[in-house]
């Protein structure tokens, strides 16, 4: 081959889109190999909505909130939280297999490719991302099966909702991944990011149920990006747009992807020196 | 003409020097050896190589790009073969081709026929269904170095590839590699295993960070052995005066 050639590969933009389709494709053929993480990754939500939500159904009283319209059960208040959750888990579980990636290698291949490392990383983010959208449609089609239905439309509407949702966490994966020097570390990581992003947010409570017992608590959950993940996902299931929660998850996943390249980045990242 | 430079390159953890101003030059259809002790900066260097480190000091170019200004040109026309395993164990051998030919930016057809070419040449055309984890470790190198071969590199980098292999797998490696240099590549071999070394391949002598040696192994060994060459030029750890890198002196 000519270095002409090589270069023009290096360049092409049909590199860029060759390069994405090969990551996905491992990771989707990762995921489907691993038949446990599929079972696991369905039955955590299916065990909060069956068995939680029944629970707390005559314990919490809900009002009408935007974007319902009528009272709703409990069991419907909590899907978009539950939708959310299996991203969040699939956001730290990429960011897993990627200390892993690098622990065993496999990092060195994918950051010794011609082309940039943000697209490489940013490849990696839309294949995780995708991954976790094939679990929120089971899920989904589960909760349908079980009497939890959405507006139709909603189930389109929610896409494009799901993929800002799946980047944003997964980029905070990913800039996680690039602090952590060994596998043994991430556990206790994941129990400090997971835990309290998941019980700080409106994923189980609405804010205004979190306020009557502590404003302080309100707060936080305000602040949290899972927060307004969530509410974009909820949101788009009724068909609805809520900028704020755009603006937030947009905005969170910017400021984690951006800390995340340069953890990645060999001249200044904490990478260095990690191999 | 040099395909491959390394000029003034120093590199340093915190307070602790791994390479202290490296220079190496290399042409095309050589094989290089970088011999050095554990410890001596061959892996730093190599991360270097690979762009998996930067450094300031110095520069490094491959097939004429620049690695620090031209990083994708530069590792465009560069295969590597790690010193640890990089492949998906649970995937098979032609998935595994394929994920890097695309990460390379080559598809469909393209793809295929390379990575066919590529294991027909490593005698491992008939094991393209198989799943990595069934094969041995012999073969799992040689694949290695066969999807290290699928974009055409103008270099081949490998990092002490033959550790832990027995004593047939590492020979049929050795023999292997050596013909791709004979075909035109450049390869540039990190090892210290000096009996993976014959007498017309270049050496580069690494230890604490330094180059004490590069010439061929027959100039080093003089009319000694390569291992004696070696190991007085490691023991003494400084770089010896140009008289004694050359020829028959070196090897006494």
């Amino acid at each position: 081959m000519t270095n002409g050639m090589a270069n023009d590969r290096a360049r092409g933009m049909g590199a860029y889109v060759v390069a994405l389709q090969a990551i996905t494709t491992r990771e989707a053929l990762k995921f489907l190999n691993q038949r446990s993480r599929f079972l696991a990754a369905l039955v955590r939500p299916l065990v909060w909505l069956v068995v939680f939500a029944a629970g707390f159904r005559a314990a919490l009283g809900l009002s009408i909130i935007p974007p319902y319209q009528t009272y709703i059960t409990y069991e419907v208040y909590i899907v978009p939280g539950l939708c959310g959750m299996i991203q969040l888990f699939n956001g730290m579980q990429s960011s897993l297999s990627l200390v892993y990636d690098r622990e065993m290698g496999s990092m060195r291949l994918l950051l010794t490719s011609p082309l940039p490392r943000w697209w490489l990383l940013f490849s990696k983010l839309l294949a995780s991302t995708l991954v976790s959208i094939l679990q929120v449609a089971v899920f989904l089609v589960v909760a349908f099966l079980f009497g939890i239905k959405m507006p139709p439309l909603g189930y389109g509407l929610v896409l494009p909702a799901l993929v800002l949702s799946g980047l944003m966490l997964g980029a905070l994966g990913l800039l996680i991944s690039s602090t952590i020097s060994q596998l043994e570390n991430f556990a206790g990581v994941m129990n400090f990011v997971i835990f309290p992003m998941f019980f700080l947010s409106s994923a189980l409570y609405p804010l205004w149920k979190m306020a009557e017992s502590s404003s302080l608590l309100r707060d936080i959950c305000a602040l949290n990006p899972f927060t307004h993940a969530v509410e974009l996902i909820r949101f788009s299931l009724y068909g609805q747009f809520n900028g704020m929660a755009l603006v937030w998850v947009c905005g969170a996943f910017a400021v984690f992807f951006a800390g995340a390249l340069i953890g990645y980045d060999p001249a200044r990242g904490m990478i260095r020196g990690k191999g | 003409m040099s395909v491959f430079s390394v000029e003034d390159v120093s590199y340093s953890y915190g307070s602790r020097k791994a390479l202290d101003h490296v220079s190496i030059e290399l042409g095309a259809g050589r094989f290089c050896a970088l011999l050095g002790p554990n410890g001596a900066g061959k892996s730093t260097l190599f991360n270097l190589l690979t762009r998996l480190f930067v450094t300031s000091e110095g520069r490094i170019r491959i097939a004429g790009h620049d690695i620090a200004r031209e990083p994708r040109q530069a590792l465009a026309r560069l295969g590597v073969v790690f010193q640890q395993p990089t492949l998906d164990l649970d995937m098979s051998v032609e998935r595994n081709l394929a994920y890097f030919a695309g990460l390379q930016g080559l598809s469909g057809k393209q793809a295929r026929m390379r990575s066919a070419a590529a294991l027909e040449r490593l005698g491992m055309a008939e094991r393209a269904r198989e799943k990595v984890r069934a094969l041995n470790g012999g073969h799992r190198r040689r694949m290695e170095i066969a999807r290290a071969l699928i974009h055409e590199p103008a270099v081949l980098l490998l990092d002490e590839p033959t550790v832990g292999l027995d004593a047939p797998s590492r020979a049929a490696i050795t023999d292997h590699v050596h013909d791709l240099a004979d075909s035109g590549l450049l390869v540039f071999w990190a090892t210290h295993l000096v009996d993976e070394i014959r007498e017309e391949d270049e050496v580069v002598v690494l230890n604490k960070g330094r180059v004490l040696a590069q010439e061929t192994a027959g100039q080093l060994a003089g009319s000694g052995s390569l291992t004696e060459a070696f190991v007085r030029l490691t023991a003494s750890g400084e770089a010896p005066p140009p008289s004694v890198l050359t020829g028959a002196e070196a090897g006494r």
